[in-house]
């Protein structure tokens, strides 16, 4: 590896990732990926790893739970979800989900439905106030003249 | 005292694509997007790994901050890339520079070794600058 030009190299390593990004969804494996990037196998894991932090399984896998994430915000079922983005068990997917994340596939969609329902029904809640009151969103003033609560703790 | 930054803004021209911009090239997560009525929209996002950063993508226009003169002087500033809202940082800057370049992203100055660590500079779709580093590893 080390007989080629190091900007060569990342110029593969990124392909890589983008091809992780791109096919995160298929049955893709290690080899597979480092065949894009034709790289040996070895030689590829060592230097993604050197670049990224994380193996290309694991950022295959934070991928995967980033992608799901969003069926998930799109009101998707979990099982959807988890077929979705190329894992093949809900068990371990769920595991996997709060591992990573601290909450259940289900609890996270429960409460980022909850997060979503405020911002549209008080987003006041959710703007410093500062910027409200900037924007003539909230009267300034004082007990009920002010027209709403907003993020008063944050200026 | 104080003890940390929770929201941060930056000034855009359009928040469409300046949405586009940050979460589609850069991968930012969209934190609060609320309707403020008609043609005002609250606009935040969260750089990857910091869900305690809003990152306020401000329209410039008429309204919150500026009257029209003010406004149309700081579009102009901001097209002319006068601005430089901050720093991020990264895993790897060569690495990176070559993916957002792939995405499409203008960079003023590629990669470059500095004695701390690696150094890029590129501009958002408005115009404002940042940079883009790499820390030494210890």
């Amino acid at each position: 590896m080390d007989q080629y030009p190091r900007q060569y190299m990342y110029m593969r390593a990124v392909r890589a990732k983008i091809f992780i990004d791109a096919n995160f969804a298929s049955a893709i494996d290690l080899n597979k990926i480092a065949d894009e990037a034709c790289f040996s196998k070895f030689h590829f894991v060592r230097l993604f790893k050197e670049i990224y932090g994380r193996t290309p399984h694991q950022y295959l896998t934070d991928v995967r739970i980033e992608k799901a994430k969003a069926y998930l915000e799109d009101g998707q079922t979990v099982a959807f979800a988890c077929f979705k983005v190329g894992f093949d068990s809900i068990s371990s997917f769920t595991g996997l989900f709060k591992r990573r994340t601290g909450q259940t596939p289900k609890q996270f969609q429960i409460a980022r439905e909850e997060f979503r329902e405020s911002v549209a029904t008080a987003p006041l809640h959710h703007i410093p106030s500062c910027f409200a009151e900037k924007a003539g969103w909230v009267r300034t003033g004082t007990g009920s003249d002010r027209a709403a609560p907003a993020k008063s703790n944050l200026c | 005292m104080i003890t940390k930054m929770n929201h941060a803004s930056i000034f855009v021209l359009d928040q469409d694509s300046a949405f586009d911009f940050y979460v589609n090239k850069l991968g930012f997560t969209v934190n609060t997007d609320a309707d403020m009525g008609p043609g005002k929209r609250w606009l935040t996002v969260n750089p990857p790994n910091q869900p305690d950063l809003e990152l306020t993508l401000m329209p410039i226009g008429t309204g919150m901050m500026f009257n029209d003169e003010s406004a149309a002087t700081m579009r102009e500033l901001v097209k002319n890339g006068t601005f430089g809202f901050g720093a991020f940082e990264c895993e790897d800057v060569r690495a990176t520079y070559e993916e957002l370049k792939s995405k499409g992203v203008e960079f003023s100055k590629p990669p470059t070794e500095e004695f701390w660590g690696w150094n890029a500079l590129f501009k958002d779709d408005s115009g404002n600058w940042f940079s883009l580093g790499q820390k030494k590893q210890d």
